[in-house]
């Protein structure tokens, strides 16, 4: 009986911990500046996009250096369906960001997944920096370095135009971005706990052991880089109407950079880590930038940091601290 | 009937000839033991066999379907499972998640994205069947990387057990863990695999107490080719053979394993 009441305790209370993030994320608008919930509505987008790469990069041990490709092909498929289609529906626009990022990524994936380690990560590098040309030098269709304009949005079909502009993204907008980021995160955990996600587990531990147990390794991983690329396609399509304007320096390598130190800094090997990193980046990196020009290299000491002190990053050193306190008892 | 063969196995490394014109066949019910000093072929026989490697010529057989080279994970799917050398495990793994791949793989259900890997009851289940044959249950919770070597050395084989195989090759199951365990080892594996339907075991072993005991055949490698193939009691005819290829230190000891035999106390499993 007693362990099971302490399995049970213990979910109940991570579960308890969830309810009460969640409602203050919620509330967050009531009680903060506008300024910081602009700021938390872009971690949403961000968060969703983090989720996506830890499936492949903490499941399964494949780490993209192009992850931003897919966040600007949802990016701008909002720019394109708002800007020269006139189709403003949110929905519409999420569900074509997906299709668009699962075609390509079967497409790209079918070739990265033949690698690992730094040839994967170098190969998807790559693909993010043609895209990056193809975006520039295309200007007619993508406005080159200039970019695109994204128009507001509908949401479940109401036109929110009256309102004025802050009001509409801290809350109207913030509340829907909420939502399907909790959606996306509970359809996550339930991939990562299930056949499919303890598979993937074993072909990131030792693929060769994956394989003889008849894990196919290559479709499996095929499978991670599609699903992670419609969730930083996701990602990418909720940020655009948040930043107004997309540019081809949203597919920049350094942005996939940014999309990595986010996953280190939170932790990868833990499911929430990633999220963790997300808030700490993009608040961190708000103050840090107002105190200094040099904010790259505060993070870069940040980044060496981590790795050598606390390659688990904040969630690793949560976790070992609630360890030991649980030691102590 | 013949469950696995092998026709003229040839595998280079360059200009090393691994195997050199391997050629046998094993029945149904057959225990086979492959033996041979260090560098005579057999991990690299394991692996071409298995579909890891391609062998420059020569074809294998698994009932009537050709297998050369058809890879692991294909392999695992028509019924034949290996075991390694060298700890093969995945780390962050606890036991009853490590057999589970195996289980869920096996079932078919690996492409399920959606549903609760601990809520799946047959999943769970059938994993702790395996982990009870090989008293591993009271240990389903511990992540293998904790375990001790012998227990790793367990899992691998176990993992590959939970697959239901027809065949399984095991290379070296023993090594590394004490000789008093080693005749326990090998007596759960046996009647692991009798339970769960296992109909041939092919394995490569050091230990020629272990060879001689459980073995219905015996086929021993020098340098890529076959030198004898013969059921244990027949080795003493080629016992020259033998002898070259295992050095003088094996060569006694086969001879008392041999006495061991004719003095009644070896029991065949």
């Amino acid at each position: 009986m007693k362990p099971w009441q302490e399995i049970l305790s213990l979910k109940s209370t991570k579960v308890l911990i969830l309810i009460v993030v969640g409602l203050l994320f919620l509330g967050l608008p009531l009680f903060a500046s506008q300024y910081v919930s602009y700021l938390m509505l872009t971690f949403f987008a961000y968060a969703v996009m983090v989720l996506g790469l830890n499936l492949l990069f903490g499941y399964t041990g494949l780490l993209s250096f192009g992850h931003a490709f897919f966040m600007a092909i949802g990016a701008y498929t909002a720019a394109f369906l708002t800007g020269k289609f006139s189709i403003l529906y949110m929905e519409v626009i999420l569900v074509v960001a997906v299709i668009i990022s699962s075609i390509l990524a079967a497409l790209i994936g079918a070739i990265c997944v033949r690698y690992i380690k730094i040839y994967f990560a170098m190969l998807t590098l790559a693909f993010g920096m043609l895209f990056y040309t193809f975006l520039l030098k295309f200007y007619y269709l993508t406005g080159g370095d200039e970019g695109m304009r994204v128009l507001r949005p509908y949401l479940l079909g109401f036109n929110l135009s009256e309102i004025p502009k802050m009001q509409y993204l801290t809350r109207s907008y913030y509340i829907y971005t909420l939502v399907i980021l909790a959606i996306l995160t509970f359809v996550m955990w339930k991939i990562v706990s299930s056949p499919f996600g303890l598979c993937l587990k074993a072909i990131r531990d030792n693929p060769e052991k994956a394989e003889y147990l008849g894990v196919s390794v290559k479709r499996y991983r095929w499978y991670a880089f599609i699903i992670s690329g419609a969730y930083a396609a996701i990602g990418g399509a909720l940020l655009a109407p948040a930043i107004g304007q997309v540019d081809p320096g949203l597919t920049y390598w350094t942005h996939s950079g940014t999309l990595v130190f986010m996953t280190l800094l939170g932790g990868f090997e833990n499911f929430f880590g990633p999220l963790i990193g997300g808030v700490v980046y993009i608040f961190l990196q708000d103050k840090v930038m107002s105190l200094t020009t040099y904010w790259r290299f505060i993070f870069g000491a940040i980044l060496a940091f981590l790795v050598i002190v606390a390659p688990g990053g904040i969630a690793g050193v949560i976790s070992s601290l609630v360890k030991k306190e649980k030691g102590g008892e | 009937m013949v469950i696995l063969s092998a026709s003229d196995l040839r595998k280079y490394y360059g200009e090393f000839c691994a195997l050199d014109g391997v050629s046998f066949k094993i029945n149904e019910g057959e225990f086979v033991s492959i033996i041979g000093p260090n560098g005579a072929g057999k991990t690299t026989l394991i692996n071409v066999l298995t579909g890891l490697l391609t062998p420059n010529t020569g074809k294998v057989f698994y009932k009537d379907k050709e297998i050369t080279g058809i890879g692991p994970e294909k392999l695992s799917k028509l019924g034949v499972a290996r075991s390694f050398q060298l700890v093969n495990i995945f780390p962050n793994f606890t036991v009853l998640e490590f057999l589970m791949v195996a289980v869920v793989s096996r079932l078919g259900k690996g492409t399920n994205f959606y549903s609760s890997l601990l809520r799946d009851q047959k999943v769970t289940s059938e994993a702790l069947e395996v982990a009870m044959l090989f008293g591993l249950v009271g240990k389903r919770d511990v992540l293998t990387k904790n375990l001790p070597q012998g227990d790793k050395k367990m899992l691998d084989v176990a993992s590959a057990f939970a697959l239901h195989p027809e065949v399984i090759l095991l290379d070296e199951p023993t090594s590394g863990v004490s000789t008093s365990d080693k005749n326990k080892i090998m007596e759960t594996l046996v009647s692991a695999s009798k339970k769960i339907g296992i109909k041939s075991i092919i394995q490569v072993e050091h230990d020629m107490d272990i060879v001689f005991s459980f073995s219905d055949r015996i086929i021993a490698l020098h340098q890529g080719k076959i030198l004898s193939d013969s059921a244990p009691g027949e080795i003493e005819k080629n016992e020259e053979v033998v002898c070259t290829v295992l050095g003088q230190k094996e060569c006694f000891k086969i001879f008392s394993a041999l006495m061991h035999e004719h003095t009644g106390k070896g029991g065949k499993a």
